[in-house]
């Protein structure tokens, strides 16, 4: 058997538990054979023990209401709405009575408003964005088709925001189907083929008016935001502040409909 | 935010932990963890791979580090023996208590790199690459951290502190 010399990070690997097994068995015949750097060890190893067991009871604590986590995920969802919220919260307070299965309900909601709609985004974004054949329905070619076809069916014009100032042209769209009823997606690249959708669809009651606010679900992420009772989302696989801009421009185009 | 709502939820108690082992006061440490859980919230679609553990971690270090900071800019001086019981569990039996309240007395004596090596590798189980993640140090210098932390913790049991101000104390020269 060949002896690695052992070294002070083995002592401290020992301590840890971290050592493959036959390292273990080495250390182990070290300290066996050196009684003072045992003593050392041991010591470590007693206070590795005691400072896990004097805050263990910390982890022990139950959480406070500031830590719960569902929460800030739902207040960032909502985050432009302070005001939503805490009508959502006294809400809930007057209904506790219902019970259970009311208050599973309202802690989690079937989404409305912008979350609805830029999870729409996003699910269109998952299933037309890797689409190798067929992303789009109609061509950006065919853009005029395009315009009359979804214009028809949201009931009021919609105009394709040209994107190419900031890096990315049009490749077409689709009519796509939402809890909300019928919404227009449009699909654009830019040159190193990454692609972005933008969906658009009349809001429900829920935010008729809303700012843009970023939303994201896991690495697909974005904007969404509502004028005149209108909602558009934009999704992409890329970073906010990259897409920010481009969400600004769609926004602007949009409003000089 | 499904997915990030299940990674994370049951790491928070060792965020609490950590935070309060660092910081030493409970309202503090669970505003840094506040903290963490929001800028999580914001960034996780920057998460990529890699353990969920380090990167939430690495946050909240770096939250606390800025509170250091800004404590240390005020000039407030945190009084090293500040460590009240009631910054630390409750739930421990009677007889352990005033043990445990005394490593952890002692534990807060270390500067607090060292402090922090040792948190994150003895107690929170972060395997030595991660702590250097977090810390955003190379690995072997938070070996030597854990080597000096640990010695100066044990001649702080001992009672044979060496009140030399530590970074000349040379157990080990950093990497």
């Amino acid at each position: 058997m060949n002896h690695r010399p052992i070294t002070e990070d083995d002592l401290h690997a020992y301590v840890d538990r971290v050592l493959e097994p036959e390292r273990q068995a080495e250390v182990a015949a070290y300290l066996g054979d050196h009684p003072d750097v045992a003593k050392r060890v041991t010591a470590f190893a007693d206070q590795r023990d005691l400072l896990r067991a004097a805050l263990a009871p910390i982890a022990e604590e139950p959480l406070p209401p500031k830590l719960n986590l569902a929460r800030i995920i739902e207040n960032r969802a909502r985050r432009p709405s302070v005001a939503r919220w805490a009508m959502a919260a006294m809400l809930l307070l007057s209904i506790g009575g219902l019970g259970g299965w009311a208050v599973r309900g309202a802690w989690q909601p079937s989404p409305s408003g912008l979350v609805a709609l830029a999870q729409e985004a996003t699910a269109s974004y998952k299933v037309y964005a890797p689409d190798r054949i067929r992303p789009v329905e109609v061509r950006a070619s065919d853009s005029g088709q395009l315009v009359q076809w979804v214009s028809d069916r949201l009931r009021r014009p919609v105009k394709v925001p040209d994107l190419t100032t900031s890096g990315y042209r049009l490749m077409g769209g689709r009519l796509v189907a939402t809890e909300h009823g019928p919404a227009a997606m449009f699909m654009y690249d830019d040159d190193h083929g990454s692609r972005i959708v933008v969906l658009t669809r009349p809001m429900s009651s829920a935010d008729q008016n809303a700012p843009m606010t970023p939303q994201s679900q896991g690495d697909v992420g974005g904007f969404a935001w509502a004028d005149d009772g209108v909602g558009y989302s934009l999704v992409g696989h890329a970073a906010p502040e990259f897409l920010r801009p481009i969400a600004n421009e769609v926004r602007k185009q949009a409003r000089t409909i | 935010m499904k997915d990030m709502l299940l990674q994370v939820e049951p790491l928070i108690p060792a965020l609490r932990r950590y935070a309060r082992a660092l910081v030493r006061n409970r309202a503090t440490a669970d505003d840094l963890v506040q903290d963490c859980l929001e800028r999580a919230v914001r960034r996780w679609h920057q998460y990529r791979e890699g353990e969920v553990r380090a990167w939430l971690f690495a946050i909240l270090h770096n939250l606390a580090v800025d509170q250091f900071r800004r404590v240390a800019a005020r000039g407030r001086h945190v009084a090293i023996d500040a460590t009240s019981e009631d910054n630390f569990g409750e739930a421990a039996v009677q007889e352990h208590r005033l043990m445990y309240k005394d490593v952890l007395s002692k534990l807060a004596r270390l500067p607090e790199d060292q402090r922090a090596v040792l948190l994150l590798v003895a107690v929170e189980d972060l395997s030595y690459a991660d702590a250097a993640k977090v810390l955003n140090i190379p690995v072997g210098t938070v070996m030597s951290r854990l080597s000096r932390a640990r010695e100066r913790l044990q001649q702080e049991i001992e009672g044979t502190v060496d009140n030399t101000p530590s970074n000349v104390v040379p157990i080990r020269s950093e990497k």
